[in-house]
């Protein structure tokens, strides 16, 4: 299967036939329709269950908290209120996490995409030698790797602790990713072309570059939202390697607030229990907003990522 | 570059490689032709160098009293101390039994669901509709993993969660959901389900286009309904698919979901969500144990590494597709 396979006609073939078929008969077209029907009804169900528990986040987070707490909201928002979302918005933690993830997102995407493009070109090249010896070394680590320790001791011995590559170098290179990368090279890059421009004189990295990369621009966003999305949502690397709070990504303050509750400066202002309740159901409001503002970015860019994802899943599928 | 390159097909090859026994003026001349391509290279090499190989020479710990002074290398061996006190240590069955569970149930469920959602996406007629189901399906593999699980703090939370206000509004007791270790693996598997099935379900639907539609048509005009040609087609057609990612998701059961079983471990249901992973991250980073947990790390990664030898030597056996 080739990547410029257009989907709908090979999905679809059945229209044109219609009119060719014989006529099934009439216990072969229920049995179909009643499979149509199950199968509907199962995946509308699927689709609801996806939905709707994020479509009460976000009526919750405009929501009066306390008619949230009183389980009054289900379908609408009542009392619509933004205060969560102002709180989210006065929260220093948010706005120095967010700019620390954006700093991680484009650094480590730079470093991964960069990696893996070249190393995937040169391993797609069947006339280096060595190739296969080389490739086995990367596929190794994907059965077997140091582990978590052993890891965290090489990131310290480099000294890199508490700083930007902690969080940027330790998972740079994907193998799968190098696996996608470098059969997509093999089955676009027609070996005519870079014989005829060697025949022209150009090198191997003058071909890389000016002709390889131009025609693997469907490579090459694939793999950059793959990546974007990774370090935008990764938490992990920054929790070992990162003491200093001032340097987390948002992952990490979202965790903070989010699972290990941490509202102190959410405003528990006064003793009695009544206010203290009161700034607990605040607290949680700021949460469903909180969900709310980290999930929109991808959310609203998924559209748009859609295609190239589905293609990458090809490519993978296709090996 | 400027000038055009003349795209000729049908190109007699170049005359043919001189095949083995190549003389080693004649390797070293093609290996230093191909520097550009190692340079190319190098940044990938360095990185699995440095970031992989390293830390697997660093497992050597595992059998060592490791100290920081004397490195990975000189510290002093001791055997399989670590390993016997693991074995031997209260939270070994615990650890190794909650890990296991979790890794069976989730492969139970979470692997033929995407292949069943895969199955009826495809036959939906409407493209329209089928699009809208699949963007649906898998927009939550974009939400982190941190915010899936804040989703379910909040979500099932004993006082004002959505899931006890149902609960109650049906004259039911509150659940602390979070904090009952008896809940955690329910809530572990089906937020899992919720999270990734739209996502892998997407591989199967590549492979469900890439069989040929004559097939189906064949079928039709024979009188075949929906449900035999899914098994009779669509089932054997995405079999090879199935076969890899089953091996694949084998050799990768005791790693899965460390990060999301972390960010949902409370005090009060540690008894069934500390795995052998957590423990690790626990005893070796928080506790500063490195040789000790090392060979807890050691241990997951050759009993993963075995399941995968295993059952890629019986997908062969059954002449399936196999990983190599």
């Amino acid at each position: 299967m080739s990547l410029t396979t257009n989907p709908r006609t090979t999905v679809n073939p059945n229209r044109p036939l219609s009119q060719v078929r014989p006529k099934p008969s009439l216990r072969d077209k229920y049995g179909d329709r009643a499979f149509n029907i199950a199968a509907t009804t199962v995946l509308l169900l699927s689709i609801l269950a996806v939905v709707y528990p994020l479509y009460f986040i976000v009526i919750a987070s405009i929501s009066d908290p306390n008619a949230v707490y009183e389980g009054k909201v289900w379908l609408f928002p009542s009392g619509v209120t933004t205060e969560g979302y102002e709180r989210i918005f006065a929260d220093s933690r948010i706005w120095n996490g967010l700019g620390n993830t954006v700093i991680y997102t484009v650094l480590g995407t730079a470093v991964s995409v960069s990696t893996i493009l070249c190393g995937a070109y040169a391993l797609s090249r069947k006339d280096m030698p060595g190739r296969k010896i080389l490739m086995l070394l990367f596929v190794i680590t994907m059965f077997f790797d140091g582990g978590l320790i052993t890891k965290y001791l090489v990131v310290r011995d480099l000294g890199m602790l508490d700083t930007v590559w902690a969080v940027v170098l330790p998972g740079a290179v994907g193998v799968w990713n190098l696996i996608i990368a470098r059969s997509f090279f093999e089955h676009t890059i027609p070996n005519e072309l870079r014989e005829a421009a060697q025949m022209d004189g150009a090198t191997d990295f003058k071909f890389f570059f000016k002709m390889v990369l131009p025609l693997s621009k469907p490579l090459i966003m694939l793999m950059i939202m793959v990546h974007v999305v990774a370090q935008w949502n990764s938490f992990f690397d920054a929790l070992i390697f990162l003491n200093d709070d001032s340097k987390y990504p948002l992952q990490l303050v979202l965790r903070n607030i989010l699972i290990q509750s941490d509202v102190s400066s959410t405003g528990t202002t006064g003793g009695d229990i009544e206010s203290y309740a009161a700034a607990q159901r605040i607290a949680e409001l700021t949460k469903y907003a909180m969900i709310v503002v980290s999930s929109l970015p991808l959310m609203i860019a998924l559209p748009f990522m859609q295609k190239h994802f589905t293609k990458g899943a090809m490519i993978g599928a296709v090996k | 570059m400027s000038r055009t390159i003349p795209a000729r097909r049908g190109r007699p090859a170049a005359a043919p490689l001189p095949q083995r026994k190549t003389s080693l003026s004649l390797r070293l001349k093609r290996i230093s032709r191909a520097w550009q391509l190692y340079v190319l290279l190098a940044p990938a090499i360095i990185y699995v160098l440095v970031f992989k190989y390293w830390p697997m020479y660093g497992v050597q710990i595992a059998f060592k009293n490791y100290n920081p002074v004397d490195g990975f290398t000189d510290s002093p061996w001791v055997g399989l101390t670590h390993f016997i006190r693991f074995v031997n240590s209260y939270q070994f069955g615990q650890v190794v039994g909650n890990t296991l569970w979790i890794a069976v149930l989730g492969l139970l469920l979470a692997f033929p669901i995407p292949i069943i959602l895969a199955l009826l996406v495809n036959q939906l007629q409407s493209e329209r509709f089928k699009k809208f189901t699949q963007t649906v399906l898998y927009s939550p593999a974009f939400i982190s993993t941190v915010v899936v699980v804040g989703i379910m703090f909040v979500v099932l939370s004993p006082r004002s969660g959505l899931v006890n206000n149902a609960i109650q509004l049906g004259g039911g007791e509150p659940i602390f959901f979070m904090g009952s270790a008896d809940w955690f693996r329910p809530i572990y598997v089906i937020s899992d389900v919720w999270q990734n099935a739209g996502f892998s379900m997407i591989v199967y639907l590549a492979a469900l286009a890439a069989i040929d539609p004559a097939l189906h048509d064949a079928a039709k005009v024979d009188g075949a309904s929906k449900l035999q040609r899914i098994r009779h087609i669509d089932l054997p057609g995405i079999m090879p698919v199935v076969t890899i990612l089953f091996i694949l998701a084998i050799g990768n059961l005791l790693n899965v979901g460390f990060e999301k079983a972390l960010l949902m471990q409370t005090p009060l249901n540690l008894s069934s969500s500390e795995i052998i992973q957590t423990y690790v991250y626990h005893a070796g980073l928080q506790q500063a144990q490195f040789s000790y947990s090392a060979a807890i790390g050691l241990f997951n990664s050759l009993l993963n590494l075995a399941l995968l030898l295993v059952f890629n030597t019986i997908a062969r056996r059954a002449n399936q597709a196999t990983l190599w």
